[in-house]
């Protein structure tokens, strides 16, 4: 075929019926909060003294990391899905949320005596946290995925591996409401690998699916 | 490449995208010479026809035209999807290639014409159902409007729209999938 035939073809399809890509990401991310909120609350729910620990900062601070994540991710993951678009300034943003988690653990060693350090790391409850933010984030990754798939991400694994971390930020934003373990030492490590998980498996959906 | 053009060719897409097909084949046209130039400029080796990547880059661009912002510049956007495109033509044939595309700023290619050969669309048109075959060649090769397919197949309007829209979508995606 001649490229003045397919122009041909393509130009009396003109009219384009799909959703502007950041309608479908505000959708998207609508959708993923709704599934997640079901599964946290069919699940495990909030804990039961969440009134109580409103008012303690080490409570709160967990929220901070997790919404921090998500909003950088979700800035970069919607720079990621459009070719051309510059994702250096969206990229830099998502150091934020780490360099909070850092900042809060140096607080914590200062703030509490070294013997107390690794019961307060191990926590109570670390295989719940690692069962349940992946559990609760693999339906949002899927629509995740599903919105790259509807984008056009010119690196299909780095988008992926971004879908990865806001499915990872929404679903342990959830999860903090559960978490009896609000010590910076504990976030930083079964958060993170919790969240890692994710990731990995959004890497492995962005390469093997994502494709344009 | 001036900023002229990026405006027009801004004003071609926006109206494309709002359903205006006489805009969007001079958008089309547009994009192709330039597309052309810069695939030409990359494949330095052989293995890879230019005109097959200018094709495949045609067709995603169609495919993803809901992921231009209208606010944002047109021309970035379009080299990214060929740059992708390319480099994923060479990754089918075996290949990889680097194609930085900071050069392409500065260095926009000039226009060219097309050379005649073989085409992987063309291979792609005989894999589609048999409805949606006849309806792409029928307004690509043999040049008819929506309209006189219409009257030649026998079906409505609309539903020579639908069988192109898919039957377009259906090639996008085999190149996508290979």
């Amino acid at each position: 075929m001649r490229t003045e035939d397919l122009i041909k073809a393509l130009d009396a399809d003109a009219r384009s019926k799909a959703m502007p890509q950041d309608s479908a990401w505000w959708l998207a991310v609508a959708a993923a909060a709704m599934i997640a909120a079901t599964v946290f609350w069919l699940t495990i729910g909030p804990r039961p003294d969440i009134m109580a620990a409103m008012h303690t900062m080490r409570f709160l601070a967990k929220f901070v990391f997790t919404i921090a994540l998500g909003v950088s991710a979700f800035a970069l993951i919607r720079a990621l899905s459009t070719p051309g678009a510059s994702t250096a300034r969206a990229a830099t943003w998502m150091a934020v949320a780490p360099l909070l988690v850092v900042v809060a653990v140096a607080l914590e060693l200062f703030a509490v005596p070294s013997p107390e350090w690794g019961r307060r790391l191990v926590g109570t409850n670390w295989y719940i946290c690692l069962t349940f933010i992946p559990l609760i984030g693999i339906g949002p990754l899927a629509v995740f995925l599903a919105a790259l798939r509807h984008g056009a991400p010119t690196r299909p694994m780095l988008a992926g591996t971004v879908a990865g971390l806001l499915a990872g930020g929404l679903s342990a934003t959830f999860y903090a409401a559960h978490c009896f373990d609000d010590s910076p030492l504990f976030v930083a490590t079964w958060y993170t690998l919790a969240i890692v998980i994710l990731t990995a498996l959004g890497a492995i959906g962005g390469r093997l699916f994502v494709r344009w | 490449m001036t900023g002229k053009d990026e405006a027009e060719l801004s004003r071609l897409l926006r109206a494309a995208i709002a359903g205006d097909e006489r805009a969007y084949a001079d958008f089309l046209h547009r994009i192709a010479a330039l597309v052309r130039g810069f695939v030409r400029r990359k494949i330095v080796q052989g293995g890879v026809d230019p005109e097959d990547v200018v094709q495949e880059t045609l067709l995603a661009i169609h495919v993803k035209r809901h992921t231009w912002r209208e606010d944002a510049p047109v021309l970035p956007w379009v080299y990214a999807i060929a740059r992708f495109k390319l480099i994923d033509a060479f990754r089918r044939r075996g290949r990889r290639i680097e194609v930085e595309i900071d050069e392409i700023a500065e260095t926009f290619a000039e226009p060219e014409a097309e050379t005649v050969s073989e085409r992987d669309i063309a291979r792609a048109l005989d894999g589609l159902p048999p409805a949606q075959r006849s309806v792409v060649s029928s307004i690509s090769v043999d040049g008819r409007s929506i309209g006189e397919t219409a009257a030649k197949l026998g079906v409505s309007e609309t539903a020579v729209r639908v069988s192109l829209h898919r039957g377009l979508a259906a090639i996008a995606k085999r190149f996508g999938q290979q």
